[in-house]
C-alpha cells in the first residue's frame, strides 16, 4: 500500500501510457464489434505484425541511434510502417478469414472459430518464419535481418530516457511523451473521421441498423473493410508504443495484449469508441495501482477481475454499446 | 467430408434399425474394439513417433472435456472460453491434497476434485451468467488466465512453476498380463516380450490409464444423455433457441444455465484429475489458454450438441497432431488453417446434432415432393 | 451474418401470403383441430367465479415515452377479454407488463388477488399467466411436440438428480407431459406434425402450435397476441372458433386483435386502448356504438376493418 502512495504519480502516468497502448488495440475491437458484432480475435496477430513491420524497417534503414530531428523521422518511419502494415494484415485477414462467412450468413460461433484459426495461423506464421529460408539454407543470414523468430526481436531504435518535467513528484520521460502524444493525436483523428466524415458516417450508420443502412445507399462491405483498416491502424500505432515502452516483440507477443484490450473494449462498453479509449486507461493505470498493491505477479489477475466486478454492476460496460450513437 | 459424414450418419441410421439384440452385441463389440486398440495397435492409425497408448489417453482425456464443454456450449449455448480453468482447477485439487499438502488417497481425492469444481464453476457462473453472451466469453477467457496466474503466483499452495510431483495414481490391481500385437505390414503378430499388466497403473505404461479414461468416458456419456433426454436436456435447448421465450414458457433460464455451466465445469474438474494422476507431475505451464481454445475448437468442429461428433473431433484433433508429428513445428500453424477451412466450408461441424440433418433432410423431400419426383 | 433473422421472418409473410381464401388452417385436410378432445385442466377448471385479474392504474414510462397512462380493468374468470386498439395503442406493451417483461413504473397488476410485484416471468408463468406472440416465437430447431412438452414442463420440476437417477418423478413427469402434449396436438390438429421442426411447420400450424404451447403450462388466463396476424379472414374466423371452444372447455382467454370486426363476435368483453389510456370499456355491442371508439377507429388506422 505504502508502495501506492508513495509513487503515486508515476504509477498514474506510466499506466496512462500503457492505457494508451491497450485503448488504441481496443478500439479496433470495438470497430469491428459495433459493426458485425464479431469478437475479431485474431487482431492481436494484427498488432504483431505491425511491430515486426516497424523493427524491420528501422533495422532495414539503419535507425538505431539519432538525436533530435532524427529520432523524430525515424519514428515517423516507424509510425508509417506499422500502421500501414496492420491496416493490410487487417484486410487480408477480413478477406480470408470473415468475408466467405459472411456471404453465407455464418453464426457468429463459426466466425469466433475463424477468427481463432486466424490468429493461430498469423501468430505461428511468424514463429516459423525461417523456415522457408532454411530450405535454400539461407537461414542464417536471415537471422541477422528479422531476428530468431521464436525469440523476441528488439526495437532497433534506442532512445536515451530524459526527464523532462514533473507531475508533482514524477519526473515525466520524453518516452511517455511521445506514448501519450501520439495516442492522443491518433484518438482525436479517429474520433474526427468517424463523428464528421462522409466513410464515418457509413461506419456509424451500419453499426446502428445495417439494413437500413444497405436499403440508403451505403456500401456494407466498403465500411466494414474500413473499419479493419481504421482498426488495423490503430494496432500498427499501439505495436510502435509497445516497442518504445517495452523494447522488444514476439510472435505470441499479441495474444495477452490483445486480450487485455478486448477487456479495456468491454469494459468502456464494446461498440463505444469513446468506451473503449476510457476502458483502455482505466485498465492500464487500475493495473499499475493493483501492482503496487499486490505484486507484480498479481498484475493480469487485477485486470480480469477488475472486468469481472464492473460487468456485474455495469453489464453493457461503463459507457453503455453504441458505436451508432455514440460520436467515437 | 460429406461422404464421411452421410457414412457415418449412415451407420447410425442402420444402427439404429437394428433389433435390440443386435444392438447389444454390436455396441459390445465395438466397445471392446475401442478398449482394447493399443493391444491391437491397428496399423495405420498407430502412432509411430510417440507412444500409442500415451495418444490414446490423451484422446480419451480430451474426448471427456469435450462432452463436458459440449454440454455448455452445444446444449446451453453458452461460449466458455474458460473451461482449462476447472480443468486446472481439478488437476491442482488433486495435486495439493494428494501430495503437496496431504496425503489423500486418489479415488478420494477425485470426487473432491469435481465438488470444488462445481463450486468454483456457480461462483464463477453465478454472477455472470446474467451478462450478455459475449461479454461471457471474456470473462471466462479471463477467469482460466486468472487461474493460472494464480497457480504461477500461490507458491505456497501450488508450488509455483516447480509445481507438483508425485500425485497418487490409482490403486492397482495386477491380475494378469496382456500382451501386444506387432504388425509386419498387415499380418499380426502376438508380442509376449511386450505386455501390459492389467491392471497397474504406472509411469512407464499409459495403457490403463487409457482404460480408465475411456470407461469414465462410457460412464459421462451414458450420465450425459439421461440429462439430455428429459426436462434438464429440453429447457438447456429451449434457452439456448430463445431465451425470452423459454422464460415466457415458465422455463427458469438462469437457474438452467447456471447447472449446464456448472456440470461442465465439473466435468472438467474430472478431466483434470485424471490428467493428474496420469502425469503425476503438474505445473501451469499445463493449462494455458491455449488449450481452452483448443478445447472450444473441438466442439465446434465435431458439431455443437452431437456428443458423438465432439468425441471424433476430440480424437481427432489430438491423434492427427502425434500421427504427423514429423510436421512438428508447422503443427499450430495447420491447426489454424484447418480451424479456418472447417469455418469457411463446414460451419456445422463434422457431425452436426441428428436434427439439423433430420431438418435438412426433410426439406429436400419436400423439394422433391415439390418437383413432382418422389422417389426414395 | 446477422441477416438470418430477417430471412426468416420474410419466409414466413410468404408462407402466409400464399394461403387463399379456402384453404383450412392447415394443408392436410385431416389435420383439423378436434375442438372434442378434452383439455381442461382440474385446478384451473374449478376456479371461483370472479375477478382473475386486475390491472390497477398501471403507467409504464420508458425514459420520456409513456406507454402506458393509468391502466385498469379486469379480467372476470371464465371469459374471453378482447384488448383492442390501433397500432401502437399499447397492447402488447400492456401483454408485457402482464407476464413480467416490464416491471410498471406506478401501478400494479393482481393476479388471484396477489399483487405480481417483482416475480420473475417464469414465475408469473407458474402462477398461471401464459402467453403466445406477435411475431411468432417458438423453439424452431426443436420439434412441435418438444415444444409443447416445453410448456408442459412448467409444473414439473424433475431436475438434474431425478434425470440422473431416473427416478419415478422423472418417468411420471414424461409420461404426463406426454399425454398433456399429444391431448393438446391433436386439440390443435397437429397430432399428425408432432415430429416435425416447428421451424418447418406451416405458418398457420406454428400460429397454433404457439397456443398449444401455452395451453400445456395449464394457465388460468391464457394471452393470445394478435393469434390470427397474417390470416385471411375465413382463416381468421376458424381460428376464433378455436379460441371459443377452448374457452367453453374452462380456460380464461385474453386476446389482442387489431380487427375489431372480428373480435366483436367472440368477446364477451372489450377493452379499447388508445396511445396507451383506456377509452372505452363494455360488452361488444356498447364498443360498436362508442363514438370515442369509432373515432379512434376512423381518425387513426386505416387498415383496421
Amino acid at each position: 500500500m505504502d508502495l501506492l502512495l508513495n509513487n503515486f504519480w508515476e504509477l498514474t502516468i506510466t499506466g496512462l501510457a500503457y492505457g494508451a497502448i491497450y485503448a488504441l488495440i481496443a478500439l479496433g475491437y470495438t470497430l469491428v464489434y459495433g459493426v458485425l458484432r464479431l469478437i475479431n480475435f485474431a487482431h492481436s496477430e494484427v498488432f504483431m505484425y505491425g511491430g515486426f513491420a516497424a523493427v524491420w524497417v528501422l533495422t532495414a534503414i539503419g535507425a538505431t541511434k539519432a538525436t533530435g530531428l532524427g529520432t523524430a523521422g525515424f519514428l515517423v518511419v516507424a509510425f508509417a510502417t506499422a500502421m500501414a502494415m496492420s491496416a493490410l494484415v487487417a484486410l487480408v485477414l477480413e478477406f480470408v478469414a470473415y468475408r466467405p462467412l459472411r456471404k453465407r450468413n455464418s453464426p457468429p460461433l463459426i466466425a469466433l472459430i475463424s477468427a481463432i484459426g486466424a490468429s493461430y495461423t498469423l501468430s505461428e506464421a511468424m514463429g516459423l518464419r525461417d523456415k522457408p529460408f532454411k530450405w535454400f539454407g539461407k537461414d542464417q543470414d536471415l537471422v541477422r535481418y528479422v531476428g530468431r523468430p521464436r525469440e523476441a526481436s528488439p526495437f532497433p531504435l534506442n532512445i536515451e530516457v530524459k526527464r523532462l518535467f514533473y507531475v508533482f513528484d514524477y519526473h515525466v520521460s520524453n518516452i511517455d511523451l511521445i506514448v501519450l502524444g501520439a495516442a492522443i493525436i491518433m484518438m482525436i483523428g479517429l474520433d474526427q473521421f468517424v463523428s464528421r466524415s462522409r466513410l464515418g458516417r457509413g461506419i456509424r450508420a451500419v453499426a446502428q441498423d445495417p439494413e437500413s443502412a444497405a436499403l440508403m445507399g451505403v456500401n456494407r462491405d466498403r465500411v466494414i473493410r474500413l473499419t479493419f483498416v481504421l482498426g488495423g491502424a490503430m494496432a500498427g500505432a499501439a505495436a510502435v508504443m509497445y516497442l518504445l515502452k517495452v523494447g522488444q516483440i514476439r510472435y505470441n507477443s499479441g495474444f495477452i495484449l490483445g486480450v487485455k484490450a478486448f477487456t479495456a473494449a468491454v469494459l468502456g462498453g464494446i461498440g463505444n469508441l469513446r468506451g473503449a479509449l476510457l476502458g483502455g486507461f482505466i485498465l492500464g493505470v487500475a493495473e499499475n495501482y493493483g501492482q503496487a498493491v499486490f505484486g507484480g505477479e498479481w498484475k493480469d489477475v487485477v485486470a480480469f477481475t477488475l472486468l469481472v466486478v464492473i460487468l456485474l454492476f455495469r453489464p453493457t460496460g461503463l459507457l453503455g454499446e453504441s458505436l451508432g450513437k455514440a460520436r467515437a | 467430408m460429406n461422404a464421411v459424414r452421410n457414412f457415418l450418419h449412415g451407420v447410425g441410421d442402420r444402427f439404429r434399425a437394428l433389433p435390440r439384440w443386435a444392438k447389444i452385441v454390436l455396441a459390445i463389440a465395438a466397445a471392446v474394439f475401442v478398449y482394447l486398440l493399443p493391444i491391437i495397435n491397428p496399423p495405420l492409425i498407430t502412432t509411430t513417433d510417440s507412444d500409442f497408448g500415451a495418444v490414446l489417453f490423451l484422446c480419451a482425456l480430451y474426448a471427456l472435456v469435450a462432452i463436458g464443454l459440449n454440454i455448455v456450449i452445444g446444449y446451453a449455448g453458452l461460449l466458455d472460453l474458460g473451461y482449462i480453468g476447472f480443468f486446472a482447477i481439478g488437476a491442482f485439487t488433486v495435486g495439493i491434497l494428494g501430495s503437496a499438502h496431504g496425503n489423500i488417497p486418489l479415488l478420494l481425492c477425485i470426487p473432491i476434485a469435481m465438488a470444488v469444481t462445481l463450486f468454483s464453476g456457480i461462483v464463477l457462473g453465478a454472477p455472470t451468467l446474467r451478462v450478455r453472451g459475449d461479454y461471457l466469453a471474456i470473462v471466462t477467457l479471463g477467469f482460466g488466465e486468472i487461474v493460472r496466474l494464480v497457480l504461477v503466483n500461490a507458491d505456497g499452495l501450488t508450488g509455483g512453476s516447480r509445481g507438483i510431483s508425485n500425485i497418487p495414481t490409482p490403486p492397482s490391481l495386477d491380475l494378469f498380463g496382456v500382451p501386444h500385437l506387432v504388425w509386419d505390414g498387415f499380418v499380426a503378430k502376438v508380442d509376449l516380450s511386450n505386455q501390459t499388466r492389467f491392471i497397474q497403473f504406472s509411469v512407464t505404461d499409459s495403457i490403463p490409464y487409457y482404460w480408465l479414461a475411456l470407461t469414465l468416458v462410457f460412464i459421462v456419456l451414458f450420465l450425459d444423455w439421461r440429462m439430455q433426454n428429459s426436462r434438464v436436456g429440453r429447457a438447456w435447448e429451449a434457452t439456448r433457441e430463445d431465451e425470452d421465450a423459454a422464460e415466457l414458457m415458465g422455463v427458469p433460464t438462469f437457474r438452467f444455465k447456471l447447472l449446464a455451466f456448472a456440470t461442465g465445469a465439473a466435468i472438467g474438474g474430472l478431466s483434470g484429475a485424471l490428467f493428474a494422476t496420469k502425469q503425476q507431475f503438474i505445473n501451469p505451464d499445463n493449462f494455458t489458454i491455449l488449450y481452452s481454445v483448443l478445447f472450444v475448437a473441438m466442439v465446434v468442429v465435431g458439431g455443437q450438441g452431437n456428443r458423438w461428433g465432439v468425441i471424433l473431433a476430440a480424437a481427432l484433433l489430438t491423434w492427427a497432431p502425434e500421427k504427423f508429428r514429423f510436421l512438428s513445428d508447422a503443427r499450430f500453424l495447420l491447426f489454424g488453417l484447418v480451424l479456418m477451412a472447417l469455418a469457411i466450408f463446414r460451419p456445422q461441424g463434422l457431425l452436426p446434432p441428428r436434427r439439423s440433418v433430420r431438418a435438412k433432410r426433410a426439406d429436400e423431400e419436400t423439394e422433391v415432393l415439390e418437383e413432382g419426383a418422389a422417389h426414395v | 451474418m446477422s441477416d438470418t433473422k430477417a430471412g426468416a421472418s420474410s419466409a414466413d409473410e410468404t408462407r402466409g401470403a400464399r394461403v387463399d381464401d379456402d384453404t383450412p388452417l392447415s394443408p392436410d385436410e385431416d389435420a383439423r383441430p378436434d375442438t372434442s378432445v378434452d383439455i381442461s385442466v382440474d385446478a384451473v377448471t374449478d376456479l371461483p367465479k370472479g375477478k382473475m385479474l386486475e390491472v390497477d392504474d398501471v403507467t409504464l414510462r420508458f425514459g420520456g415515452v409513456t406507454a402506458l397512462d393509468g391502466v385498469s380493468f379486469h379480467i372476470n374468470t371464465g371469459e374471453i377479454l378482447g384488448l383492442i386498439g390501433p397500432n401502437g395503442a399499447g397492447k402488447t406493451t400492456c401483454f408485457n407488463v402482464m407476464t413480467g417483461v416490464y416491471q410498471p413504473t406506478s401501478g400494479d397488476v393482481k393476479f388471484m388477488g396477489e399483487a405480481l410485484g417483482k416475480r420473475k416471468k417464469f414465475q408469473i408463468t407458474k402462477l398461471g399467466i401464459a402467453r403466445t406472440f406477435q411475431n411468432i416465437r417458438l423453439f424452431h430447431n426443436m420439434t412441435a411436440l418438444e415444444n409443447v412438452l416445453v410448456g408442459a414442463d412448467a409444473h414439473h420440476s424433475t431436475g438434474m438428480g431425478s434425470a440422473l437417477l431416473r427416478l419415478p418423478k422423472h418417468h411420471s413427469e414424461e409420461r404426463e407431459g406426454m399425454d398433456r402434449a399429444y391431448e393438446l396436438l391433436k386439440f390443435m390438429g397437429l397430432e399428425k406434425r408432432a415430429d416435425e421442426l416447428a421451424r418447418n411447420l406451416p405458418y398457420g400450424d406454428q400460429r397454433r402450435l404457439e397456443i398449444a404451447r401455452a395451453l400445456a403450462t395449464n394457465p388460468k388466463l391464457l394471452c393470445l397476441d394478435e393469434p390470427a396476424a397474417g390470416f385471411n379472414p375465413a382463416e381468421k374466423a376458424r381460428l376464433m372458433e378455436l379460441i371459443r371452444s377452448i374457452r367453453d372447455q374452462g380456460y380464461t382467454v385474453l386476446l389482442i386483435e387489431h380487427d375489431m370486426k372480428l373480435v366483436m363476435g367472440v368477446t364477451d368483453r372489450i377493452v379499447v386502448l388508445e396511445f396507451g389510456k383506456k377509452i372505452a370499456e363494455g360488452v361488444p355491442a356498447e364498443i360498436q356504438d362508442n363514438p370515442a371508439v369509432i373515432a379512434a377507429y376512423l381518425g387513426v388506422d386505416e387498415d383496421a376493418s
